[in-house]
Formats: structure tokens, sequence, C-alpha cells
């Protein structure tokens, strides 16, 4: 039953100026919940962390481990210190895995509000498109950061629990403490959340284009497979510096001693490259978009 | 009135406002004039232009031509001081399925940058209870019927005090007793001083509710007023029960009307009648001229059949 109360049924400017809103984040944390309420962001975490598991599994149980050089980097190291599951984990998912993860959540963005028609009502609310944008791509960016962080500590948790633990020796041939190398580890995934801006910056920008996510997500996924299909053709060596992939498996500048900032600083600029054009693409069309669903 | 100069009774003032896909004009130069405290029934068949016009007055779409000014502001330039002004239900409502029907409305609310934060659980719980949702409030949308959904969308809509509120075919899935409720809650809501906008195709809806309406046909605004206004610009007329027909009808003539030439003596007498001629004079001239009245009555055209008339083609889909 509908409940009439006249005293709440009031209005006027009188009671429009006496509200006080407490801003911006609470649309960010609101996005956040929506995000990680939906199964389906817990899915693509748990299969991430499913990665690192697989791999560590399957080195305990074969009855010699791999020589040094075969399988993925890093796999040859694993039996010896379990801190290197989350290392090969991170391996073998930035191809592939990380980027499809990563296309889902950021084809999402403003297409899937689009598809659900709850798009209308959050700009009606009002949202404001240059701040939905915000939010919506800081949400992406905020996955990125849960994606790999999965894959690492999954990496490090069943390192830790089948094999041993000890003190790692680097590319530089110095040798750190367990403690040490947990921080590098923290570092690495910070590089690889990183790379991934770019790319969640394209997915937003794609997502402005349809009203069928499902459609931004594969071109999303699509391109970071193109882009690395580019990155790996000589002939376009011109092209590499400039694609989004390109420093995606370059973390190894940060497994040296002392560690070699380089890569890591102009994978962030890149990135930042892309969130600039990509970003400003996504406005440009968001902006003046009809909400017609 | 200049362009420019606003016209301060107006909730809503459109002058002009077209939109156009590609060829086809959904919108066709539309002058919109409703007044503050009024219930608006902004009526037409589906496929009128009425969702659309809706969207633009939103800001969710963009006007290809003419101006609109909500609560005395321009729109869309001045969104963000207005929209937290109205509380709208588009084209019926929409929700993440895997959020609690609280979470969905508190998911709206954050969405408004001026929505207190503090109070939002707490004005979730009444909007639900206002719409009667409280029992469902933590259940999944997904779960919801269609006629949950509607409620929910309009609790949505009263998570704020609102001086607009822009309710897009509102009784969308309710069954009749819900269907009510809406109709004594949009009344309580226009009580409190509230301006409100109800989309619909179904008059009954309308004629029930309202004070004013417009009716769109294919793109265009056909009429537009005070629901008297609307009903006195259809006809109304005279309906005699008499065996004498053939005398009746010279009478009626007589007093300067054109009653329907009728099959004679027998069948029932009718005329359009003028809103000069008091029906009292027509049954003493009757009565004087020795007519046989035994049943007389003013019947006035309904809504409906103006609504018929106007837009030519009912409840049909517009082509």
């Amino acid at each position: 039953m509908l409940r009439i109360d006249p005293d709440t049924t009031g209005r006027g400017p009188r009671t429009t100026a006496v509200r006080r809103g407490t801003a911006g984040w609470a649309l960010l944390g609101s996005e956040l919940k929506v995000l990680f309420r939906r199964s389906r962001t817990w899915a693509m975490l748990l299969a991430l962390a499913a990665i690192p598991v697989l791999i560590a599994v399957v080195v305990k149980i074969a009855s010699s481990g791999p020589d040094p050089g075969e399988g993925p980097p890093f796999l040859d190291r694993v039996s010896q210190n379990g801190l290197f599951a989350a290392v090969t984990g991170l391996v073998v998912s930035i191809p592939l895995f990380l980027p499809l993860t990563v296309g889902v959540v950021a084809g999402d963005t403003i297409a899937g509000e689009a598809g659900l028609g709850t798009l209308r009502y959050l700009l009606a609310a009002p949202a404001g498109r240059l701040r939905l944008l915000a939010v919506k791509y800081a949400g992406a960016a905020v996955f990125c950061l849960a994606a790999t962080v999965s894959v690492v500590a999954a990496g490090i948790g069943i390192g830790a629990a089948l094999f041993p633990v000890g003190p790692v020796t680097l590319l530089s041939g110095d040798t750190i403490t367990p403690g040490e190398s947990l921080l590098r580890l923290l570092l690495v995934a910070g590089y690889v959340s990183v790379s991934l801006l770019g790319l969640s910056a394209v997915g937003l920008f794609i997502s402005t284009l349809t009203v069928v996510p499902v459609g931004a997500m594969a071109a999303t996924v699509v391109l970071s497979i193109v882009a690395q299909v580019l990155d790996s053709l000589p002939q376009l060596e011109w092209l590499h510096p400039w694609l989004f992939s390109h420093y995606w498996l370059g973390f190894a500048d940060l497994l040296r001693q002392p560690v070699e900032w380089g890569s890591f600083v102009d994978n962030a600029l890149l990135q930042a490259g892309y969130l600039a054009v990509f970003g400003a693409l996504a406005y440009a069309r968001f902006a003046r978009k009809d909400i017609l669903t | 009135m200049t362009a420019g100069a606003p016209t301060a009774g107006l909730a809503i003032e459109t002058r002009g406002l077209t939109k156009r896909f590609g060829r086809q004009t959904a919108v066709d130069g539309i002058s919109l004039a409703v007044p503050r405290g009024s219930v608006f029934g902004f009526l037409g068949p589906n496929g009128s232009g009425k969702t659309t016009t809706i969207r633009m007055l939103l800001g969710l779409a963009r006007a290809t031509g003419g101006r609109i000014r909500v609560l005395g502001q321009d729109m869309p330039h001045s969104w963000q001081d207005v929209l937290p002004r109205v509380g709208a239900l588009v084209e019926g409502p929409a929700f993440y399925p895997f959020l609690s029907g609280t979470a969905n409305l508190q998911r709206l609310d954050a969405a408004d940058g001026r929505a207190p934060s503090s109070t939002r659980s707490a004005r979730a719980g009444e909007a639900l209870e206002r719409v009667g949702l409280t029992h469902a409030a933590g259940k999944k949308v997904r779960a919801y019927s269609l006629g949950m959904k509607q409620r929910l969308g309009i609790a949505g809509a009263l998570m704020l005090p609102r001086e607009l509120l822009v309710l897009d075919e509102p009784t969308n899935g309710l069954d009749p007793q819900g269907t009510r409720e809406v109709r004594s809650l949009v009344r309580s809501l226009a009580a409190g001083g509230t301006t409100v906008f109800v989309s619909s195709h179904l008059l009954a809806e309308v004629e029930q509710i309202c004070t004013h309406a417009a009716v769109m046909s294919a793109g265009r605004l056909v009429a537009q007023g005070s629901l008297d206004e609307l009903r006195a610009a259809g006809r109304r007329q005279v309906r005699i029960q008499t065996p004498d027909g053939d005398a009746a009808r010279r009478v009626l003539l007589d007093l300067g009307l054109a009653p329907e030439p009728g099959p004679g003596n027998g069948a029932p007498v009718t005329a359009p009648l003028d809103y000069h001629l008091a029906p009292e004079r027509i049954v003493a001239a009757l009565v004087a001229a020795d007519v046989r009245v035994r049943g007389f009555s003013v019947e006035a055209t309904s809504l409906e059949e103006r609504f018929v008339a106007l837009t030519g083609e009912g409840f049909d889909v517009a082509h």
C-alpha cells in the first residue's frame, strides 16, 4: 500500500537550498559497491587467482621439475622458492587473462549502464556526464589493481603452502630477503596494474559508442590482442613504443638491484597518454550522446 | 512573450521543441506550458513522441531545435540546478538486478552529488515505505515483479522532496489496486505543492487525476489546456427520448439547433448544443409544443472521444 503523508510531500526552493551534499565521493563508493557486489566480478577474480594455483599444483605433482628455460619464464624457480608462483602467474596472465577481465569491466562501464537502462536514471539524478565518466574509469582502475593483486596474492599463498620460501636471487644476481621480495612483488603488481590503465581508457571510450555491453567488451579484448600482435611484428618497430601493450612484460627491471625505474616511468607515461587521448575521446562522445535506452 | 523572458508560473515551458532522428521527426515543434502546481497529463498514443519529449526535458537527449525551460531555468544548460529538484520515472523502471531494492535506491541517490549521504538509508527506507515495498526492501530486484519494479521506480523519484515530478507511464504493469494507489499518491504529492507531469496513453487515468493536459499525435501537440478547456472544446449534445420525434425536431430547429435527421418518431432525437442555449429552455419549449418528453439529457463529450477525435487513432500505435 502506498502511504500518503502530506508532511513529507513538501517541496519548494527553500527545502532544496538547505540540502547539502557530501559531494563526489559517494558516487565512487557506490560504483565500487556495484562492481564488487556483482558475482561476475568475483568470478573473474577467482579465475585469475586460479592461474598461479594451477601452475604451482602442476609443478608440485610433476615428478621432475622443468629444466631452466622450459615453459613460461620463472617456472623452473617455483619449486625452489614459492614466491615465484606469483611472478609466473603474472607472466602467464598478462597476455590474455588480465586484458580479458579488464576488457569486460572497462567495456561494461557505460554500455552496461545503458543496456540496463540505469544510465538514464544516473544522468537524471543528476550524476553529471563528466563525473560519471571519471567515476566509471576510477572503478575500472580499481579493478585493474584488484585483478593483479588477486594473481599475486594467490601466487604467494599457494607458493608458500607448497614450496619453501627463502631468500630470492634477483636477475642482477643479488639476493634479497623474503620480506623484501614481498615488497618487490607489490611493486610488480603496481607496475602491471598501471600498464592496464591504457587499455581501460580504450575500453571506456568504446563503451560510450554502444549500448550493447558485450560488443564493447569484445572490441576491447580484441584490441588488446591486436596490439600485442603488432608489437611482435619487427616490420612495425617504429610503432612498438606507442602500443599500450608494449611494456606489459617489462617488469623485469623491477627485479634488479638497485631497481631500474626507467621502464616503470616509460610505461606510466605511455598509459597516461592513452588515458588523456581516449579519456578525451570518451568525453567528447559521451557529452553529446543522446541517451535513448 | 519574447524569447528569453521566463514565465514565472510555469514548471515546464518549451518553444518549438523539435527532435529529429535522421529523416524521421519524432517531436515536431511543440510548445508546452505546464503551470506550477498542476497535475499535467501528457497524452498520446504509443509512439507519438511523449517519451522523446521527456528525455529532452531531462537533458538526456539533445533537442534538434527549440528551447526548454524547466523550473524557470534553461535545459540542458542549467542541469546542475534543475535536475536535483526534479524526480523522474522515464520509460519504465530500470535497476541493477543483482542489487536489493534498498541498494538500488541508494545507488541512484549517490549519483546526485547534492543528496546528503548521512540520511541516505533513512530516506531509502521512507521512500520504500511510501510505495509499500518495505517487505521487499532487502530482496534482489531480479526477484521483483513488474509492478514492484514500477513502485521502486516511483520510490526513486521520491527519495528527496521535489518541485517537479516527471512520471512516464507510472501505472504500467500495476494491477487495479496499484493503479489506485499511484493515483492517490499523485494527488497527495500535488496537494503538497509538487507539480506532477504524468505521461500516459490511458485516458481514464489522466481524466481522474489531472488538472491540465496536453495531447500529442504523431510528434505534434494537438491540444493543450485545463481539463475543462479541453472538454469544452468538444461538443455537447442534447438527447431527447420522445415518441413525437418529428415535433421535437421542429422545436429544436425553431430554437436554432440542428437536430440530426432521425428515422421519424420513436427513436431518440439528438442535436449538437452550443453553450449559449440553456438546456432548461429547450425542455420548456418542448413542453409548450406538447411534445411528450420521456427523457432529456445533455451529454458532454468525454475526454476519450476528444482524444480519439484529436489523434484520429485512439489507442493504436502511431505510424
